[in-house]
């Protein structure tokens, strides 16, 4: 039943993400590749899709994987199973927010939750880059036109910090990098 | 009537007019509903950021839902959140209809081939952006680095441990540590 299994997917992906669509991109991947449902090209692909057309990030890749999962009602029920979480929790944080926000317990839990967060998400970006430029782990081809392309964008991206106050947005980094890759593959 | 009209108007536009997620929309949601609509105090709109970070899921709906709950209750919450998945929704679904026969052409296929190298170097960026956020304290750091370690065992052996098994563990950390020291200092002050 891949309805029940995309709303039950999505749940627990809303439910589990703190900080945004980034954050999700470990989860989804997970879940992704133990469903099947996509490889890790696929994946990227649609991230740089879900980044470059306007919304929240991880509305656009619920729907898109709902989407080609489960048509248009699959794309509905992703959707709504990702938001719901969150909905339901502003609610309830809403009516006990001060209290909450500045309760010990609740902020000291979130203390050691956020870097556990962020590792995960370094972890998955770090393994990602390393899967562009060796295929795969299992069976590594080394592919040095890669490393040099990522090794290029990232000083591009990451040095534009220093110039510009809040640094080249990602668009226009999926941008250079898009024309780049048509000079390399033509 | 009016009210959820307008709040799911609000939302639409900058559901619609935003790239980049729910920080990005940061500035065009305090425009609009601190300087324009007056829905929210400057107060307000400072808690928010503090709202979706402690709250699981988009951090656009996040924002939506809280608004909109503030200006008529769960139904403003409902017309703000709908208001803000739809336009994503229908341009996603749009494009997914179209993107693997988009991916044969041969230019489109180079360009992704470059795309998925940011793609790797933008979620680098998003976790070092949540580490420079963070406290530099031992506990963060090591948190931090054990997570990092982990998930890369994870990913190059394959193995089917889920990431929420990690979070579990380090909420958990955080709230014993947080009792641990409670009990502590209640116990100097007998």
């Amino acid at each position: 039943m891949i309805y029940l299994k995309l709303f039950l997917e999505f749940l627990k992906i809303g439910a589990f993400t703190f900080g945004g669509g980034y954050a999700a991109i470990p989860l989804i991947r997970e879940t992704v590749l133990m469903n099947g449902w996509m490889d890790d090209a696929m994946l990227s692909d649609m991230i740089a899709v879900s980044e470059s057309t306007p919304g929240p990030v991880m509305v656009n890749m619920a729907t898109y994987i709902g989407s080609t999962r489960g048509g248009i009602i699959g794309a509905v029920i992703a959707t709504l199973a990702v938001v719901l979480p969150s909905f339901i929790f502003v609610l309830l944080l809403i009516k006990i927010l001060k209290k909450a926000l500045n309760y010990e317990g609740f902020n000291s839990a979130l203390g050691t939750l956020k870097p556990c967060i962020a590792g995960i998400i370094l972890a998955t970006g770090v393994f990602m880059a390393l899967n562009n430029i060796i295929g795969s782990v299992q069976s590594p081809v080394f592919d040095y036109k890669t490393l040099i392309l990522t090794a290029v964008l990232a000083a591009v991206y990451f040095g534009s910090k220093k110039i510009l106050k809040n640094g080249m947005s990602p668009i226009i980094l999926i941008i250079i990098s898009g024309a780049a890759g048509i000079l390399i593959r033509m | 009537m009016k009210i959820l009209f307008e709040l799911f108007l609000a939302f639409f536009k900058t559901g619609l007019f935003t790239f980049g997620g729910g920080y990005a929309m940061l500035p065009l949601i305090e425009r609009i509903c601190v300087r324009e609509k007056h829905w929210l105090t400057e107060e307000e709109m400072t808690d928010l950021p503090a709202v979706a970070e402690s709250s699981p899921g988009p951090v656009a709906i996040n924002c939506a839902t809280y608004v909109g709950y503030k200006q008529k209750g769960i139904a403003g919450a409902v017309a703000a959140t709908f208001g803000m998945v739809v336009p994503s929704f229908i341009i996603i679904l749009v494009i997914s209809f179209f993107l693997d026969r988009f991916l044969e052409n041969k230019w489109v296929a180079g360009a992704f081939y470059g795309i998925k190298i940011a793609v790797g170097i933008l979620i680098i960026d998003a976790a070092v952006k949540l580490f420079s956020k963070l406290p530099k304290k031992a506990l963060t750091i090591t948190t931090g680095a054990v997570s990092f370690l982990l998930m890369m065992a994870v990913n190059i052996f394959a193995l089917r441990i889920t990431s929420i098994v990690f979070m579990l563990f380090a909420a958990a950390a955080g709230f014993i540590i947080y009792l641990v020291n409670r009990k502590r200092k209640g116990g100097n002050e007998a």
